[in-house]
């Protein structure tokens, strides 16, 4: 076991990965709204065309795996990522690592991850866990979502390492390769390109399902849910959005709050006091979506039925658009330097 | 949101975790809170497991009526896709929905059947003789 491995509780899966593998490698200033921050993790997207669980396919995230990526990209660290056809081969390559004292980053899936309560074991592939021990057979596992560490046995740990399905992680292992620095001009350097490559992608991709557009493209559909679908289906579609925007991983208000957090870390380095004022604009914004949620909520509880009640949903969302619009064009205009 | 509003409501998580937010401080800085759950999003995770419940009940109820295998049934009940299930067992989705047939199933060997139970973590028999 890596005796010295510290757990570290985060928002997010991916975030909290790489914050403690980066972390127990030396790299100390690192936290999760940083790592979220330097890889562009914020976004809005509503895929078009698609439904998951009878509701839309959107997301407040970038992809898996590019925040990981971009991140130690962005600090010019190497990374090391291994997938497996074979089962017993994706095991003892895992078992050597650990054996050599590194702590090793894991995509799993959670339909079979035994300590996920049942109510959240779909077939959801892109789950990261730690894992920093092996003894009797039995792997110490740290999951960032959770507040404390776990366990997986061999062949628990197999069975979510070679799930099926969309995203099927094969095996897929990481780990940073040891032997970085990274001094404070890179990490101011990191953040520019972060949050530069997030204007970009909130006001700028073409097209009207990603970004600030995403948000107006879904309030439209929104305000037609109670003819098209009935009320029933209606709550569903709502719900799935909820669910998207609020549940564990998210740091609350799809993401925003977590990227305020980071604007506000931001400001310290760059020293730089109006990135502060727009980390209270994010801030709207998340505040924005949860009033939002609550809004939706009523619908799918059954308490709001009226034509009047989707339309205020719709609106709510059209203000949250208008406000991170602001918030990215006037982030835009500070032409940040590091 | 300010920390003192962190909605502390029960959850199905409550077992394994709290979560995490981000949220202001007393200062108007950030930092981070855990929360329990919360009702806005429990009632939409409640909401999307009526839904499933209801379409494993018409599911039963095609196998039972004979217009679908118990393959069907227990796809449905593992909140599985085509993708999922040709991953676990290595058959194609157009084979997999012929298996989801009657019909099809009828024809299956054992071998193949064995397949599936396999995929679903359950016993051949309980696909053989399914009674719902």
């Amino acid at each position: 076991m890596i005796e010295d491995y510290t757990h570290m509780q985060t928002a997010h899966c991916e975030n909290g990965v790489v914050t403690g593998l980066l972390k127990h490698q030396g790299l100390d200033f690192i936290t999760e709204p940083l790592a979220f921050g330097i890889g562009s993790g914020l976004l809005y997207i509503h895929l078009p065309f698609m439904k998951v669980s009878g509701g839309p396919a959107i997301s407040f995230r970038t992809m898996p795996g590019a925040i990981f990526n971009r991140t130690c990209k962005s600090l010019k660290i190497d990374l090391v990522r291994k997938k497996f056809k074979d089962e017993l081969k994706a095991q003892q390559f895992l078992d050597e690592k650990i054996a050599e004292g590194i702590p090793i980053g894991c995509q799993v899936g959670v339909f079979h991850l035994s300590y996920f309560p049942k109510e959240y074991r779909f077939h959801f592939n892109a789950h990261n866990i730690i894992v920093y021990g092996k003894k009797n057979e039995t792997y110490n596992i740290s999951d960032p979502v959770m507040e404390s560490v776990t366990t997986l046995t061999e062949g628990e740990l197999n069975k979510v390492r070679f799930a099926q399905g969309v995203l099927a992680p094969k095996g897929h292992l990481y780990y940073p390769k040891s032997g970085f620095s990274v001094d404070n001009e890179l990490i101011r350097r990191g953040i520019v390109k972060g949050i530069k490559r997030t204007i970009n992608d909130m006001l700028y991709i073409p097209g009207r399902v990603i970004g600030v557009s995403g948000i107006k493209y879904t309030a439209n559909k929104v305000k037609k849910l109670r003819d098209k679908l009935g009320e029933r289906q209606a709550g569903l579609y709502l719900g799935q959005i909820v669910r998207m925007q609020e549940e564990i991983g998210t740091g609350g208000g799809g993401f925003r709050f977590l990227y305020a957090a980071f604007l506000e870390e931001a400001s310290a380095y760059l020293q730089d006091d109006r990135l502060i004022s727009i980390s209270e604009q994010i801030t709207k914004a998340g505040d924005l979506w949860r009033s939002s949620a609550v809004q939706m909520a009523g619908i799918y509880k059954g308490r709001l039925t009226e034509q009047k009640d989707f339309n205020d949903v719709t609106n709510l969302m059209y203000e949250i658009a208008e406000v991170e619009k602001y918030a990215f064009k006037k982030l835009a205009k500070l032409k940040l330097k590091y | 949101m300010e920390k003192k509003n962190i909605p502390q409501d029960s959850s199905a998580l409550k077992s394994m975790t709290r979560e995490v937010y981000y949220v202001k401080n007393s200062d108007g800085k950030y930092e981070t809170g855990l929360s329990s759950g919360w009702s806005v999003k429990n009632e939409a995770l409640d909401n999307a497991w009526e839904d499933i419940k209801e379409q494993v009940e018409e599911a039963k109820k095609a196998v039972l009526d004979g217009h679908k295998s118990s393959i069907y049934y227990y796809f449905t009940l593992q909140l599985m896709d085509y993708k999922v299930l040709s991953g676990y067992t290595g058959f194609w989705k157009v084979s997999i929905k012929k298996h989801m047939t009657s019909k099809g199933f009828k024809k299956l060997s054992d071998k193949k059947i064995e397949k599936y139970a396999k995929a679903f973590n359950i016993n051949i028999d309980e696909l053989k003789k399914f009674r719902g």
